[in-house]
């Protein structure tokens, strides 16, 4: 059992100001790192700014579970008149998953880069990061519609750019990215189109007041509209199945790093503000929000949890593979938030964090790989094993957890996904998330045959074991995997405060 | 008919969003893409602007005569709204979401930036900025990395 508030030692003027340091620190170390003269400069502001914003994250939740609901009022000017950063546990949790996966990709990137992207490029390169960082933790710590959205897109245009540098490895990273900044942006308008009918409808942005007069309104056709507007818009950033047509290309093409951060944190980001829509500000029990949840979330993610995970079992490229893996994991977390209960979100969000590290273990794995052989077939990654043990047993450990082996995380996540839907009496979806996970046991059968148990192709490149830059923050992440597979108090924790919170709101 | 009138702008705004769209998603070529994405997010910009719009309404700055000088703090005054409501019964239009749409614009203009740079890239990488073009390149590509069976 760990005490989240034992955890972290900041003096109480830094920890006051924790909610805001967390958004500007990354953000000012872009600035800083577009400016470094040199790569290896940019790289070590990079990983400041990530510990830094990474430290203050947890001193943010540590505040959020003792107070139940930090608020942070931004220039003085109180709510709901000015802005302010409302964190509860749920965004506290989804604060510590960005914290900690963007620390761990900034150390990674130092070496990773190296294989990947143009030397010119490296300070932009890290520049980029923070600024995807920044915006994810702001996206997930605002208490403001609009200025969610503005995050939101200072984080999605880092994204762009960085899945756009992949291109030193694989050319159609270029079209990949404009591929995602076109459905990228139009999912963005369409949350903005959404916000303004909400606000037509309100007369205000901030989300808790937003709720307060929604909650008479849910006969309205404005607000009907804003809701079908922000949930298709934050579908497409969040990769929901049929929306996810971006996501394939953009997790292969783009470096590793870039596949870290999307899959671990960019997507969930997006969900997060989802879920936040769906359950805290739009009222529950409404009749065009139940309906949308059984017949349009429910049906959705489950054919894309069987669907994308078909596509995997048949793709062959090991990157494409894990991506559509992705847009089905997705599916299965999407399926426990269409139960609309407590139980059924608290398991999802505990997916949400158990999928985010999972993922980043697996992508940074093939980039550890990608330092000694270019390959994305996956034939090409046979008998890797032999030459690179702790690298394969790493990616191995991610998808062990992937198919939710006991003793690790994704298990436990799994269960309680499996739990909560019978629970609601909704077996048909404990029934796709079984299916699901068979046909994830046979593409996670491949890929580790390959690597393990397959002799290396005569001829081709030997892989080599990553240096300990790269090999240490990826074993962290697979150990995380393990550790929270044995003892996940930390994140139940969290996930259970969060969902509680939001059903006892208006229950 | 006076149903249009009355709610033309948004007629215009639903109009110019769907041109747009069907730009973004019907045109093969990168740079009428990120046009048609252009225009379908300004469109939100008149949006924003119209819901804001109060008939009759004047800019919001603080009308107030100054009770040292007399002068009313903001110049000029509309001699018309003076004399029809006074200074402190001027009508004014909802100023937040012209803010809104003044940081939306900056963040369109910034997509737009990076698509754009995107593009140029595309065009040095391939060649072509026609997305069929670009897909059969991508095809070649793929079928080296993947060899058919």
């Amino acid at each position: 059992m760990i005490v989240l508030e034992t955890l972290y030692v900041a003096t109480p003027a830094l920890t006051a100001q924790a909610p805001i340091l967390a958004i500007v620190i990354p953000l000012l170390g872009a600035c800083a790192a577009a400016m470094a003269p040199s790569a290896r400069a940019a790289w070590m502001i990079s990983v400041a700014a990530a510990v830094f914003g990474a430290w203050m994250a947890l001193a943010v939740a540590g505040e959020a579970m003792r107070e139940g609901v930090l608020v942070y009022v931004l220039g003085g000017f109180d709510p709901p008149m000015g802005i302010a950063l409302r964190i509860d546990a749920m965004g506290a949790l989804m604060g510590l998953l960005i914290g900690s996966v963007g620390t761990l990709a900034a150390v990674f990137s130092g070496h990773s880069l190296v294989a990947e992207v143009r030397p010119e490029k490296h300070t932009l390169f890290q520049a980029g990061f923070l600024l995807c960082q920044a915006g994810l933790t702001g996206l997930v710590f605002t208490g403001d519609a609009f200025n969610a959205f503005v995050f939101l897109e200072v984080s999605s245009i880092g994204t762009y750019a960085l899945v756009a540098v992949g291109e030193r490895r694989d050319r159609r990273a270029l079209p990949a990215a404009f591929n995602y900044l076109i459905m990228g942006t139009v999912g963005a308008t369409f949350y903005v189109i959404g916000v303004g009918f909400l606000y037509a409808a309100t007369g205000t942005l901030n989300m808790v007041d937003m709720a307060a007069r929604l909650a008479t309104l849910d006969q309205s056709m404005a607000v009907q509209a804003g809701f079908a507007f922000i949930l298709a818009g934050l579908g497409v950033k969040a990769a929901m199945f049929p929306l996810h047509g971006w996501l394939p290309g953009a997790y292969a093409g783009g470096p590793s790093l870039i596949s870290v951060l999307l899959a671990a944190t960019a997507t969930k980001a997006a969900i997060y503000l989802m879920v936040r829509f769906m359950f805290e500000v739009f009222p529950q029990g409404a009749a065009f929000g139940e309906a949308f949840l059984t017949w349009v979330l429910a049906p959705l993610a489950a054919t894309g949890a069987i669907v994308c995970s078909l596509q995997a079992v048949f793709a062959r490229e090991l990157r494409r593979m894990i991506a559509f893996s992705s847009v089905a994991q997705v599916g299965f977390i999407f399926l426990g938030v269409s139960l609309a209960n407590a139980d059924g979100l608290s398991a999802s969000l505990f997916y949400m964090v158990a999928h985010g590290l999972m993922k980043a273990t697996m992508f940074m794995a093939l980039g550890a790989l990608a330092l000694s052989i270019g390959a994305r077939r996956l034939d090409d990654f046979a008998g890797v094993a032999r030459e690179a043990p702790w690298t394969a047993v790493a990616f191995a450990i991610g998808a062990a957890s992937l198919v939710g082996t006991p003793l690790t995380m994704g298990f436990l996540a799994k269960w309680g996904l499996i739990e909560a839907a019978i629970a609601s009496g909704k077996v048909w979806i404990a029934v796709v998330i079984a299916a699901g996970s068979v046909l994830t046991v046979i593409y996670v059968g491949r890929m580790i045959e390959a690597m393990f148990f397959r002799p290396p192709l005569p001829g081709a490149p030997r892989a080599k074991e990553a240096p300990i830059g790269v090999l240490a923050p990826l074993l962290v992440l697979a150990g995380l995997s393990i550790w929270f597979g044995f003892d996940a108090s930390l994140i139940e924790q969290l996930s259970q405060a969060g969902a509680a919170r939001l059903f006892e709101v208006r229950p | 008919m006076s149903w249009i009138a009355s709610h033309f702008n948004y007629v215009v705004v639903v109009i110019l969003m769907m041109a747009g769209l069907f730009i973004v998603f019907s045109s093969g070529n990168l740079i009428k893409r990120m046009i048609g994405l252009a225009m379908f997010q300004t469109s939100t910009g008149l949006f924003y602007i119209t819901l804001s719009k109060v008939s009759g309404g004047t800019a919001a700055i603080t009308l107030k005569a100054d009770s040292e000088t007399g002068r009313a703090l903001a110049a000029p005054l509309d001699p018309a709204y003076v004399e029809q409501f006074g200074v402190d019964g001027v009508v004014y239009s909802n100023p937040l979401p012209h803010v809104l749409i003044l940081t939306a614009i900056v963040v369109g203009v910034a997509t737009l930036a990076v698509g754009l740079a995107i593009a140029v890239r595309i065009r040095e990488a391939y060649g072509t900025v026609e997305a069929d073009e670009i897909n059969a390149l991508s095809r070649v590509t793929a079928e080296q990395a993947e060899p058919s069976p």
